[in-house]
């Protein structure tokens, strides 16, 4: 029995316990080099913390990352819970839009990131090159000052709508046909059995969309990463997970980019443990 | 499966809705997203048979004739080396998915059927580790395996293993997850069966679990061979060199290769995606309905 069970968590032990463990302990330390063992402690040892506060970047990312899953929950799970529930009220085509909503999300963020560096391509990009079809004779920078949380945020949300659509269509499918049967016979209307079924049996599903939706706003990297790269314009698109890549890799600050791997552990579990207080999961 | 097949049955029973103007509302509305969704996809298709120079002015229409070209594959094989980068990433997935399969199905098969002390506090260490992101072990990792020398070498199956290792760590935590929930709702009659015939344990997974959970595994199989193909973020942290490039870490750089030749861009784009493509239309059932399983009970 222990035979079963000891590859698999000497493998998580040695690649995912060990190596957090580590990480907290670097955040503490000077570490001069990517490899390199720490050379000791920070004089103070919280000095990365400290700087954290200090660090106008860092502020940005912060502040990016959660109006990434404010949108992301108002938006993605927004969108897909109306998709979902047209979906529940028509009978034939389920299958092919479930296949094509879902579609995007098991494409690279990567082929996406340049897809849509084409779609808003700066002179003569697809929604440029609309625009000017229709009449339009100003030529928007789509990645300037005033558009680029649009243009950052847009692809993200639209690439995991179909991913939480296919959570909440099962369980709308989950949810007993009588119920609605009965709710008619007693006159209610389509929309007030929606409200007064629907939603509220729908409470969990949604939770969990609402804690996958936080854990998955902290973890987006590659779309940004290919869209935006260093935090253009000026500094201003950082996410915390593309920061961290930024201090770790191009600035060669180690151990602050520990640091900023343990601020982003600690938002995803506060912020879920936070909502998941709020919205209990209730037993029906 | 079994839900969508008793759902519609249902819907067939219950009394018939005629085709009304709400009905097609609903319909304009659903079509719509799906066009913003396969919309893209298809104008990058048609872009990358473009001649480059007409893409950024003429770019919704159909490529034909003279504006026809083959020009961006041409020049994306020739100037990008595309197939080693394929192979690099079929090596790797390949690994990272086998491997998965191997020690997860195995620790599935112990937690699930086996009662011992700790259980609890092992499937809570699980679940725990699906909430550290990648961001909070790379570098720890990345120093252990640069003691190792296996980071920061041109030798090509060396850093191929250095991607390998960690993407097998992160995928562990769900495939267990997935694989324990579904080993767990199978009867256990035929493994008693079996082990009073005298099959070993062994044989026990091999022979009865392994093909009658066969579904839940292909699930895992390709979730885990998509996640490691797209991971941007581990690739670019520990592939290096140009030779041991996998086709995302590839794409990655391609802006600073192609500059501004869209053409090939929307080449490099496609040639990515379409592998990708064909696989999600042949297995597309297995996909969803593994997500919705993973989801749900995770």
């Amino acid at each position: 029995m222990v035979i079963f069970l000891v590859p698999a968590f000497l493998f998580m032990g040695l690649f995912l316990y060990y190596p957090f463990v580590m990480n907290v302990y670097n955040s503490f330390c000077s570490i001069d080099g990517l490899g390199t063992a720490a050379a000791g402690m920070n004089q103070p040892w919280y000095e990365n913390y400290k700087k954290l506060f200090q660090d106008p970047m860092m502020a940005t990312a912060v502040k990016n990352t959660l109006l990434l899953m404010v949108l992301t929950i108002i938006f993605q799970v927004g969108v897909a819970l109306l998709l979902a529930l047209m979906v529940d009220h028509i009978r034939a085509g389920t299958q092919f839009f479930r296949t094509v909503y879902f579609f995007p999300i098991v494409i690279s963020a990567t082929a996406l990131g340049l897809l849509f560096n084409l779609i808003f391509l700066y002179d003569g990009g697809m929604v440029n090159q609309l625009l000017q079809m229709l009449g339009s004779t100003e030529v928007i920078d789509w990645k300037d000052e005033t558009h680029f949380l649009f243009t950052m945020t847009l692809p993200v949300m639209w690439q995991y709508v179909g991913f939480y659509f296919v959570i909440l269509v099962t369980g709308l499918n989950n949810i007993s046909e009588e119920l609605y049967e009965a709710a008619e016979i007693d006159g209610a209307g389509k929309l007030q059995q929606v409200r007064y079924i629907t939603l509220p049996l729908l409470h969990n599903v949604l939770c969990t969309c609402l804690i996958l939706a936080i854990t998955g706003a902290l973890k987006v990297f590659d779309l940004p990463w290919v869209m935006m790269g260093e935090g253009i314009p000026m500094n201003l698109s950082w996410l915390t997970g593309t920061y961290m890549y930024h201090q770790t890799f191009t600035m060669g600050d180690v151990d602050y980019g520990s640091a900023i791997a343990i601020v982003i552990v600690v938002l995803g579990v506060v912020i879920a443990q936070a909502a998941n207080k709020i919205f209990k999961e209730k037993d029906y | 499966m079994q839900t969508a097949d008793s759902v519609s049955l249902a819907k067939l029973k219950s009394p018939g809705r005629r085709f009304g103007p709400g009905k097609l509302f609903l319909y304009l509305l659903l079509s719509f997203w799906a066009l913003t969704t396969i919309y893209p996809f298809f104008w990058v298709i048609l872009n990358s048979f473009r001649l480059k120079g007409l893409i950024r002015s003429d770019s919704f229409s159909i490529p034909f004739g003279n504006s026809f070209t083959l020009d961006n594959y041409k020049t994306a094989f020739e100037r990008v080396d595309i197939l080693s980068a394929y192979k690099n990433s079929m090596v790797i997935s390949t690994a990272v998915t086998v491997a998965v399969l191997l020690l997860a199905g195995l620790a599935a098969y112990g937690m699930a059927r086996y009662q011992f002390k700790g259980r609890g506090i092992l499937y809570s260490l699980v679940i725990a580790s699906m909430m550290f992101p990648v961001f909070s072990t790379v570098i720890p990792v990345f120093r252990m395996m640069f003691s190792w020398h296996i980071v920061n070498t041109d030798h090509l199956f060396l850093s191929q293993l250095s991607v390998i290792l960690p993407q097998i760590a992160g995928n562990l935590s769900f495939a267990m997850i997935v694989l324990t929930g579904f080993i767990r709702s199978l009867p256990i009659d035929l493994e008693e069966a079996a082990y009073l015939e005298g099959c070993s344990t062994y044989q026990i997974f091999f022979k009865i679990i392994l093909p009658i959970a066969k579904p839940s595994f292909v699930t895992v199989a390709i979730f885990t061979f998509l996640w490691s193909y797209n991971d941007l973020f581990t690739q670019m942290f520990f592939l290096r060199y140009k030779d041991t490039f996998t086709i995302t870490r590839l794409l990655s750089e391609i802006t600073s290769i192609a500059g501004v030749n869209y053409g090939l861009m929307a080449a490099a784009v496609v040639l990515v995606v379409v592998p990708v493509l064909a696989v999600y239309v042949i297995l597309q059932k297995n996909i969803i309905r593994g997500l919705t399983v993973g989801a749900i009970k995770g």
